[in-house]
């Protein structure tokens, strides 16, 4: 790794903002093909209903329309299946009730699709779908955990008694339980994790064509992981082969998880295509795109921490329930469990932990994946614990942390994960020293003669990252692998096309990729280009989610460009007329070994491919693939630090003052790993203080529009502080551990333990998130008396 | 405007900044057959300093009036008001008279029209803001009658507090206090349904002795005060007296 100008550790600019900033990104609404249709998907508008027949004579009718489906139109097309299985307590399998695309015999939450009509334009197809009538019956609803688990609760699916889908664990109960009757001390908690919505920039959008000539179908849409909706799509829902399904995920804007599932709309207009043989177009509105979307998070827990005389931890008991919503998105059932349960040793040695998660069915939007996804809600949980155990016990929220701390490693925890680095104190430390922790009395005192209240709050954490390997998440139900592809393919005169299974959506893979291979191989960054989104181009690729796309993906191409230098030195030898052996490679040369005898990437290449003088036996071409299954997570690790001043006569939150120290491992391109950093923070300062989703008891989604569901906005941050410590990764080449969901995984109990402490003086020791104005002054409110 | 008045009448509505219709029509709650813009009609976006009073023509824009040179200088607690709307976008493209015609019960310019007891001029009769907002989007304007100037009489002091939703920049509560001669008038928007109202015992009071702790100990009723997601009564209500205190202060 050369570490030139444009190599591995610069802050390159980044290639694809040049079309994103002049207005020449591709994306989903970007691209019309001709003869296209525009489908409206019609909606339902009750959370709960038992539906009849659907009459769409007179939208038929109306001008412009070409088609009408309803669900019936649909039945015999399979259901949306989902990506995980989990097991209950019990062993038995959790419920999987169908999902079928079109709404059949009943309708589950407002935005669950009913129709879609088909027409010239959008307009007409809009308009047509007023004129759809619905016969429907409408049934009390359950819009929430609690409404979900309460004594005759009425039944989302008849097959899932008590709205239960399933009740798992995992950890040492007896040994978690030994724990507590041997602790000192017992600290309980009760936290709500807020449900939140996505709001990608770019809402979804889909445009299906299919191809009677060949027989071939192509699915346009906004996804994360094309590869992963061509299996689900092709294979389980239209039962199309690969090679006649080519999925293309385009320039995408953002995702944060909401673009990972296959989604109804998907196969709703891949199979209208094939009725029409008509491409057909739909773009989500953003009244659409709150019903629609996946929500995240929405849990419910209880947990106690068992701690010695000194503070030491023991044990850790932590029972959850959680919102799957109305169906069983991709993801939605790993989400709570396998990336949530996992996570309760975090940074700390606590010897006995036990975790149990019961997932109710609701009728609420189906909820996935969302930045973070399982981590923030375990991170969360635990950093609330600690820091309300500091204060109950008298202790130092900093030194309670730094008692616990693992220090030894590889260091197995007692939830399944092995941690292979870090070093938590370090990052701590330099959390410290960037926040001016110890200054921070003074600037109480300056916040309080304004009448101001001021806190200071921390989190340590770790996260998981790259989840594998494949063979591992497989025994724990996971029903694809989660390996990584790369190609790398020199061209006859040395520029480079690189093809990634991963799919970026705002992380800037074109940039930092090309960075990685250009230093590799020693050719100029701009001679390297990254392909990514079309399974017709691409490898086999599993998408890109929960920060894997550099640990795991970047290793893929690492690995194909070893091959790449592995092939280019026995061309080298041989026109060199030396051994391989002898053959190294530097600054894009192949040289003899201690002479100056060379030869150029690009003469390699272009013998490689006009192999007129070339070894024997070896195939002329040079272009590799690697596939690439880690052996383990990654795991980047960090100390949030938030400083807020709250004004006690309307109890709003002004934060101060955000720092991350961050262990995120290699960092390829410092710019963007910022960027990222940023991103996660604003996200996670969101969920903290502004962002919650909230439904009514029957159902219906009040924060439906951004007239009432609050987004952070840049002026509600403060300049963030960043920080790095950085520990490689043992397990991958690059040292990589992942960096997109760091802040929104780290912040939230930094900010809600910074708003605790503020309010402390007034007699408050609890907060839920969001920290709204609100919520705030009724806490002081309610501690005043 | 003659031609505009003609147009109007049937299923067509009058569009200035499209801020307030725009939405609601996308949302499908209101479906007119034609819009009737004002944009090509003349002398509408004028601002002119009258003496005793500043008159703001209904096309001007939010950003309008808040970088006006003349609402600065003898209305600037207008200008910081206009200042405050929505966001950037909203204030480049929203008019005063869209806002005032629309009487949305948590926009801005309903309380700085009562507290300083403007008069809205249309283009056949003025009408005293007292008068004019009759309650969620409810005013005396016919279908076809159409707002042409606000007329802002002069205050000696005058400032408006808001605490803004902090998903639409709506007002859950903006009191905006004006004091002209012995009279001083306390507007509340954003906290009822109902629209903007005075609180006459904040006025009493501050008419005696015009400083925020005059206020400070004046609560208004939470019993028909608005419930929401940002802020339920009880709470509103509570931010109508602090709102109303840091108004007086910000008087000066």
């Amino acid at each position: 790794m050369s570490g030139n100008g444009t190599g591995i550790g610069a802050s390159v600019k980044r290639k694809e903002d040049t079309r994103f900033l002049t207005g020449r990104g591709r994306y989903t609404d970007d691209i019309n093909l001709p003869g296209q249709l525009y489908g409206y998907i019609l909606r339902s508008g009750m959370a709960h209903a038992k539906i009849g027949t659907v009459h769409t004579d007179a939208a038929k009718a109306a001008p412009g329309v070409h088609a009408v489906f309803a669900g019936k139109d649909m039945e015999g097309v399979g259901g949306i299946p989902t990506g995980w299985l989990i097991h209950s307590k019990d062993g038995s399998p959790m419920v999987e009730p169908p999902h079928p695309a079109l709404a059949l015999g009943k309708v589950r939450y407002v935005g669950d699709c009913v129709a879609i009509v088909v027409a010239e334009t959008a307009d007409q197809a809009r308009a047509a779908a007023n004129l759809i009538d619905v016969e429907r019956e409408e049934l009390p609803a359950v819009a929430s955990i609690k409404a979900a688990e309460a004594d005759g609760a009425p039944q989302v699916f008849d097959e899932a008694p008590g709205n239960v889908c399933y009740d798992w664990e995992v950890g040492d109960k007896a040994a978690t339980d030994a724990a507590f009757e041997a602790a000192d001390h017992v600290v309980s908690i009760d936290v709500v994790n807020n449900r939140l919505i996505p709001n990608a920039i770019e809402p979804r959008a889909a445009i299906a064509n299919y191809d009677p000539a060949t027989g071939e179908y192509t699915l346009y849409t906004t996804s994360q992981n094309p590869h992963l909706t061509r299996l689900l799509l092709g294979a389980f829902v239209l039962g199309l082969p690969e090679h006649k399904l080519r999925i293309v995920a385009p320039d995408v804007g953002g995702g944060f998880g909401s673009k990972i599932p296959h989604y109804a709309e998907e196969a709703i207009l891949t199979w209208t295509a094939g009725q029409l043989g008509r491409p057909v177009k739909w773009t989500c509105d953003r009244i659409d795109a709150f019903k629609s979307d996946t929500h995240g998070r929405d849990h419910i827990s209880t947990a106690r921490l068992a701690l010695d005389a000194d503070g030491k931890f023991l044990g850790l008991h932590v029972s959850t329930k959680c919102n799957l919503g109305a169906y069983l998105s991709t993801f939605a059932t790993c989400v709570p469990t396998y990336l949530y349960g996992i996570l309760f040793a975090g940074p700390y040695t606590t010897p006995a932990v036990y975790c149990e998660v019961k997932s109710f069915f609701t009728n609420t939007v189906p909820v996935d994946a969302l930045r973070g996804a399982g981590r923030p809600e375990a991170t969360y949980l635990l950093e609330r614990l600690v820091d309300k155990a500091a204060s109950e016990l008298g202790m130092d929220r900093v030194e309670i942390r730094r008692q616990n701390f693992i220090r030894e490693f590889p260091y197995q925890t007692p939830v399944a994960l092995q941690y292979d680095q870090g070093d938590y104190d370090a990052t701590l430390d330099l959390a410290l020293e960037a926040s001016d922790w110890d200054g921070f009395e003074a600037r109480r005192a300056e916040s309080a003669a304004r009448g101001k209240l001021r806190g200071i709050g921390i989190s340590t954490f770790i996260e998981a990252c790259g989840i594998a390997p494949s063979a591992v998440v497989g025994s724990l139900g996971a029903r694809a692998g989660l390996y990584e592809s790369g190609s790398v393919r020199v061209h006859p005169t040395g520029s480079v096309s690189v093809f990634t299974g991963t799919h970026s959506h705002g992380q800037g893979h074109e940039t930092t990729f090309a960075q990685i291979v250009s230093d590799m191989l020693g050719v100029d960054f701009d001679a390297v280009d990254v392909v990514h989104g079309d399974s017709a181009k691409i490898p086999f690729g599993m998408g890109t989610y929960g920060s894997r796309s550099l640990a795991v993906g970047g290793t893929a191409i690492y690995l194909a460009v070893e091959k790449v230098i592995e092939k280019g030195k026995k061309i080298a030898a041989h026109l060199l007329e030396a051994s391989v052996e002898d053959i190294e490679f530097e600054n894009g040369s192949f040289t003899v070994a201690g002479t100056d005898r060379s030869k150029s990437l690009g003469e390699v290449a272009l013998t490689a491919y006009v192999p007129h003088n070339y070894p024997e036996g070896l195939e002329p071409g040079l272009e590799e693939t690697a596939f690439y299954d880690p052996l383990n997570f990654t795991f980047p690790a960090g100390t949030h630090v938030a400083e807020v001043e709250v004004d006690p006569e309307t109890g709003e939150v002004d934060l101060v003052a955000v720092t991350g120290s961050d262990d995120v491992g290699r960092i390829i391109n410092p710019m963007i790993v910022a960027g990222q950093l940023h991103g996660g923070l604003a996200h996670g300062i969101g969920q903290a203080l502004m962002e919650e989703c909230v439904y009514q008891d029957d159902g219906q989604l009040e924060t439906g529009s951004y007239m009432n569901y609050t987004m952070p906005r840049a002026a509600d941050l403060p300049s963030f502080s960043i920080n790095h410590n950085t520990t490689l990764c043992t397990h991958n080449p690059l040292g990589a551990k992942g960096v997109g969901e760091v802040g929104s995984i780290g912040v939230p109990p930094a900010v809600i333990n910074a708003v605790i402490d503020a309010l402390r003086p007034l007699g408050v020791h609890d907060m839920s998130m969001p920290a709204t104005s609100q919520r705030v002054w009724q806490a002081i409110q309610q501690a005043q008396g | 405007m003659d031609e505009a008045v003609a147009a109007l009448g049937g299923g067509a509505k009058l569009i200035a900044g499209g801020q307030s219709l725009l939405p609601v029509m996308k949302l499908n709650l209101a479906a007119p057959t034609d819009l009737v813009s004002l944009a090509g009609v003349p002398g509408l976006a004028d601002i002119a300093d009258g003496g005793d009073s500043v008159t703001v023509g209904a096309m001007c824009t939010h950003t309008q009036v808040a970088g006006s040179g003349i609402v600065q200088a003898r209305i600037p607690a207008l200008a910081a008001m206009a200042d405050g709307i929505g966001d950037a976008q909203v204030r480049n493209a929203g008019t005063i008279g869209g806002s005032v015609a629309h009487n949305d019960p948590a926009a801005d310019y309903p309380a700085a029209c009562v507290a300083l007891g403007a008069t809205i001029v249309t283009d056949r009769r003025e009408i005293h803001a007292d008068h004019f907002f009759q309650g969620m989007f409810m005013t005396p304007l016919e279908d076809d009658e159409v707002i042409t100037a606000v007329r802002f009489p002069v205050p000696e002091r005058a400032a408006y507090a808001k605490f803004a939703n902090p998903a639409s920049k709506y007002a859950v509560a903006g009191v905006m206090v004006a004091k002209r001669g012995t009279g001083v008038r306390v507007a509340v928007t954003g906290a009822s349904g109902d629209g903007v109202f005075r609180v006459t015992e904040m006025e009493e009071a501050l008419e005696d002795s015009f400083s925020a702790e005059a206020v400070a100990g004046i609560g208004v009723s939470s019993h028909e005060l608005l419930s929401d997601t940002a802020a339920n009564a009880e709470y509103r209500a509570h931010l109508v007296t602090v709102m109303a205190k840091r108004a007086v202060e910000a008087c000066g």
